[in-house]
């Protein structure tokens, strides 16, 4: 589904602040895998998405997503391809606009857009049942601009939007870290919900070690631009935070900083 | 009673022939948050082109459609500089506008040209027997068409992209949408209805004056903030709707003006005084609060 071949991103380069965020990363993620990436700041995590979703172009390497390379397709050419969260709330909705308005430019992503009618009403009616996935009532506030909402509604509709379309691709960036706890666990728990039901193929960021931990199929820490480990299969699913500690722990002296395990 | 009336009707006509003005800048600022400075220059030329038209002995509306074509060239060239070129939205409208007083001599081939002696849209009022209120529905015909039309377009699927492209670029970028496109195509449909004001403008009072557009963003955007403030417009059909009846307001606080003895000169000056005000009032008044809140009250 996504092949990534030796991924190189130089900050700065030629100059003193030169910094190497990606160092030869090569990666293989297979339709319908749900990877979690972990690490400490400046890792490379964030570089990584925003390589993959052309927010930034490689100084080497190639990416290919569903068979065909993007490497050098600026960012909304590939947009029919990727569905993306952000860490801040803010920036995954427009908010002078309305849920109803939000969800129909989300459904076109990717698509060509032309002079028909932005919502119809049988895109209203869909969102209704669509928006009672997420239990928060707003399948009653269609027409209510998004900035009426709470930053944990906005990142449930953001979540709804990003997938509504069925992208090849979901690619998650902390999209909890800005959350309070409850919130944060109702926002993965639906997510987790939403990739497994419709089995899409997604790449999460999380600063959160237990996240990273209980969902997804397959584990992958990144440290200094390079794939420290990649955990998959029987091992992933048998993962615990002690063993992470007791395999990695020197690695991990530092991150844990950020993704400190709860060990009870 | 008679002058009151006379200031009314005085501020219904004006208001609602400068009244696109507004509209085009609610596209440009309000929908598109991007400060479009061409407006000085693409509303003479709206009447420049037409003046040139008209003089040269074709039928007005040729000259009026012309004129909006033209428009919207103007407003698309200032998209391009900021998009293509990446100069700061500011300085390509400024550019775009200077660059416009020189097309404008051009196209008229002088400073000014007088219509009273030439077939307008406008001639076929002047037998009429009311003929202040024909005017009016005639303009107003206009005004309100283009808002409904801008309306629409905005509940489009390029519409709602663009209204998003003005809220979160970044968001509808990821959704698929070139929004460099999208700025282009909006300036240059903000522009289109600047030039048609112009054109209209200029038949109305009967000439083309190279210095028509001074300070008609300011007005422009004077008006807006009358409206919004009234409205408090947050939907789009309130905030074209806003835009019209701000520039009414707005024309009904000059006319008064000028009748308690503002000098026609100092007009801008008054104008800009306003917007500052307007602008600046949300600011001075937290400041005092903060003050307020300092001393312990």
């Amino acid at each position: 589904m996504v092949i990534i071949e030796n991924l190189i991103k130089i900050f700065n380069r030629h100059t003193i602040d030169e910094k190497v965020a990606i160092d030869g990363i090569g990666l293989e993620v297979v339709k319908g895998e749900f990877i979690t990436v972990i690490g400490s700041n400046g890792a490379g995590k964030t570089t990584l998405l925003n390589l993959i979703a052309g927010t930034y172009l490689p100084d080497e390497g190639k990416v290919f997503i569903d068979g065909r390379e993007v490497t050098l397709l600026p960012e909304y050419q590939r947009a029919k391809y990727l569905g993306r969260i952000f860490q801040n709330p803010l920036m995954g909705t427009a908010s002078s606009m309305t849920i109803e308005e939000n969800l129909a430019m989300a459904e076109l992503r990717g698509k060509s857009r032309g002079l028909s009618w932005g919502v119809t009403k049988r895109q209203r009616d869909r969102y209704k049942e669509f928006l009672k996935i997420l239990g928060l009532g707003l399948e009653d506030r269609l027409s209510d601009r998004v900035s009426l909402l709470s930053g944990g509604q906005r990142q449930c509709l953001t979540l709804l939007m990003a997938t509504l379309s069925l992208p090849k691709l979901l690619l998650l960036d902390e999209h909890t870290a800005s959350l309070d706890p409850k919130t944060a666990e109702k926002v993965i728990d639906l997510t987790d919900r939403i990739v497994r039901e419709n089995e899409l193929t997604t790449i999460m960021i999380t600063h959160n070690m237990n996240q990273a931990i209980n969902f997804g199929d397959r584990m992958i820490m990144l440290h200094e631009g390079k794939i420290q480990f990649d955990i998959k299969g029987q091992e992933k699913r048998h993962l615990t935070v002690e063993e992470v500690v007791k395999r990695f722990g020197e690695k991990l002296e530092d991150e844990t900083l950020l993704c400190k395990p709860v060990v009870e | 009673m008679d002058i009151l009336l006379g200031i009314f009707q005085i501020s219904l006509e004006q208001g609602l022939a400068y009244a696109l003005v507004a509209l085009g800048i609610v596209i440009s600022f309000r929908i598109l948050a991007f400060p479009d400075l061409t407006v000085d220059g693409s509303f003479v030329l709206g009447g420049a082109v037409v003046a040139k038209v008209i003089v040269l002995g074709y039928p007005p509306l040729i000259g009026i459609i012309l004129a909006i074509l033209i428009g919207f060239i103007a407003g698309c060239a200032t998209g391009l500089l900021n998009t293509r070129l990446k100069i700061n939205s500011l300085l390509a409208g400024i550019l775009i506008m200077t660059i416009l007083y020189s097309v404008n001599l051009r196209v008229m081939g002088r400073s000014n040209t007088p219509l009273l002696n030439y077939i307008t849209i406008f001639t076929p009022f002047e037998r009429m027997e009311w003929r202040w209120l024909s005017i009016v529905i005639f303009f107003a015909l206009i005004v309100f068409a283009g808002k409904f039309l801008t309306d629409l377009f905005l509940h489009t699927q390029v519409g709602l992209a663009m209204r998003a492209t003005g809220d979160n670029e970044q968001m509808i970028r990821t959704l698929g949408v070139n929004t460099d496109n999208i700025t282009v195509f909006g300036l240059g449909i903000s522009n289109a209805f600047v030039a048609l004001s112009g054109a209209l403008v200029a038949q109305h009072q009967g000439f083309a004056d190279i210095g028509m557009g001074i300070g008609m963003i300011v007005a422009g955007l004077a008006s807006i903030i009358i409206g919004e403030t009234l409205l408090r417009a947050k939907s789009v059909g309130l905030m074209t709707l806003a835009a019209i009846l701000g520039s009414f307001i707005y024309r009904l606080i000059i006319t008064i003006g000028l009748w308690l003895g503002l000098a026609p000169t100092d007009l801008k000056m008054a104008t800009g005084a306003m917007v500052i005000l307007a602008l600046g009032f949300p600011a001075l008044k937290k400041g005092k609060e903060e003050k307020l809140h300092l001393r312990g009250i």
